[in-house]
């Protein structure tokens, strides 16, 4: 009997540390074999901003957790199934699969998901994944070019990342991605909407604290494509962006609009370092 | 036939005899639960898997009715006491007749 009293008592004061919103320090290895970084010390260009990076996987619960650390349990995989489906279909008029010309996706496209989005000096412009996607299917392969975050091209952007999981994410900031990243950054600490709050108010002041009912994160982007159980599909990163934007009350940016495409950079960099860990799972 | 609708198993190899072995599986389906309407207004018709089963060499392990409340892509794990080498069978029984089957085969060793 004095044995249960004690534990009841130190349950009781475990329960504020497990309930208090903040980054656990679970480890997160995929298939019992990827290890990830999951927490880095920040890159150099947030100085002053964050002392280390933290994946959102920290701030979800165990259950959550545990879904992405398995492949046949991660539902993300389901549509990442599909796209391998597609990568070796062929469409439009040239009759190409994305398979003619890249093989299989584990073989040569590991490090695209750690380096996008990238400056393309042919196209003079910022490109995400799902740009240099669309761009392979109009100018190479001849077909329809997919709607930004639409189905087929979310599941084939999380093909994409699930080869490079383990990879610590990389984008360039300097030289030509220069001034993406500065209108991304400025584009970061802007206060949008009628509750005038900027993405730092929440994902850099208040990380590990409650919004509502639900734990604030970091914000990290190193997870997208996520496989939300609320919606029971995956999800692109710049539509996560319009619902950010969208909870402010503020009439929001379009998925694939060039504010956007900043706003991934200059996130993504602030990850640099975190695994690529798409398909993450998240509630 | 609903879309994009692919059974998925996870079974061990091999397994001592009388080990109790732990079984995943997945079916990417819909779950269409009949209580939705499209933006016309109209009922989008209740489509789900009704019933999983499994077999080992002929002998029920589980059978399990579904509802229309049971989220898309239905997970099941359990467990089942492998006696001798022999095939585990998965049965998914989808309303408009399909049936979806998965065998795999289990060694002792």
């Amino acid at each position: 009997m004095k044995f249960k009293a004690m534990t009841a008592i130190a349950a009781l004061l475990l329960a504020p540390a497990a309930f208090a919103g903040g980054a656990d320090d679970d480890v997160l290895v995929i298939n019992g074999e990827i290890e990830m970084t999951t927490k880095a010390d920040a890159p150099a260009h947030l100085d002053g901003a964050l002392d280390q990076v933290i994946s959102g996987w920290h701030f979800r619960a165990d259950e959550t957790q545990q879904l992405e650390t398995d492949d046949f349990e991660n539902q993300g995989m389901i549509f990442v199934d599909q796209a391998i489906d597609q990568w070796n279909t062929a469409a439009g008029s040239e009759g190409k699969s994305c398979a003619d010309c890249h093989g299989a996706p584990e073989d040569n496209m590991a490090m695209v998901t750690a380096t996008y989005p990238k400056y393309d000096s042919d196209a003079g412009e910022l490109q995400t994944v799902q740009m240099q996607m669309n761009e392979c299917r109009t100018e190479r392969m001849g077909a329809d070019p997919w709607k930004y975050d639409s189905g087929a091209a979310v599941n084939m952007e999380a093909l994409i990342a699930s080869v490079g999981r383990g990879t610590p994410v990389q984008v360039a900031i300097d030289g030509d991605a220069a001034p993406y990243y500065e209108q991304g950054k400025e584009m970061y600490y802007t206060r949008y909407g009628q509750l005038e709050l900027s993405c730092a108010n929440c994902h850099e002041e208040n990380f590990g604290n409650y919004i509502r009912a639900d734990h604030l994160s970091q914000g990290q982007i190193n997870g997208f494509p996520t496989y939300r159980l609320k919606n029971a599909k995956l999800n692109g990163v710049q539509s996560r962006f319009k619902g950010c934007i969208r909870d402010t009350r503020a009439e929001t940016f379009s998925p694939g609009s060039d504010e956007f495409v900043a706003l991934e950079l200059y996130v993504k960099s602030r990850g640099n370092g975190l695994s690529v860990e798409g398909p993450s799972v998240r509630n | 036939m609903a879309d994009g609708v692919k059974p998925r198993v996870k079974a061990p190899k091999t397994a001592a005899a009388g080990e109790v072995v732990t079984l995943k599986t997945l079916i990417s389906h819909p779950m269409e639960s009949g209580q939705r309407k499209d933006s016309d207004g109209n009922t989008i018709p209740r489509s789900i898997i009704n019933r999983f089963t499994c077999d080992f060499n002929g002998e029920n392990i589980i059978d399990v009715k579904m509802e229309p409340a049971i989220s898309t892509n239905p997970y099941f794990e359990f467990e089942a006491k492998i006696p001798e080498a022999g095939d585990l069978k998965f049965t998914w029984y989808d309303d408009d007749g399909s049936v979806y089957e998965e065998t795999k085969s289990v060694a002792i060793g």
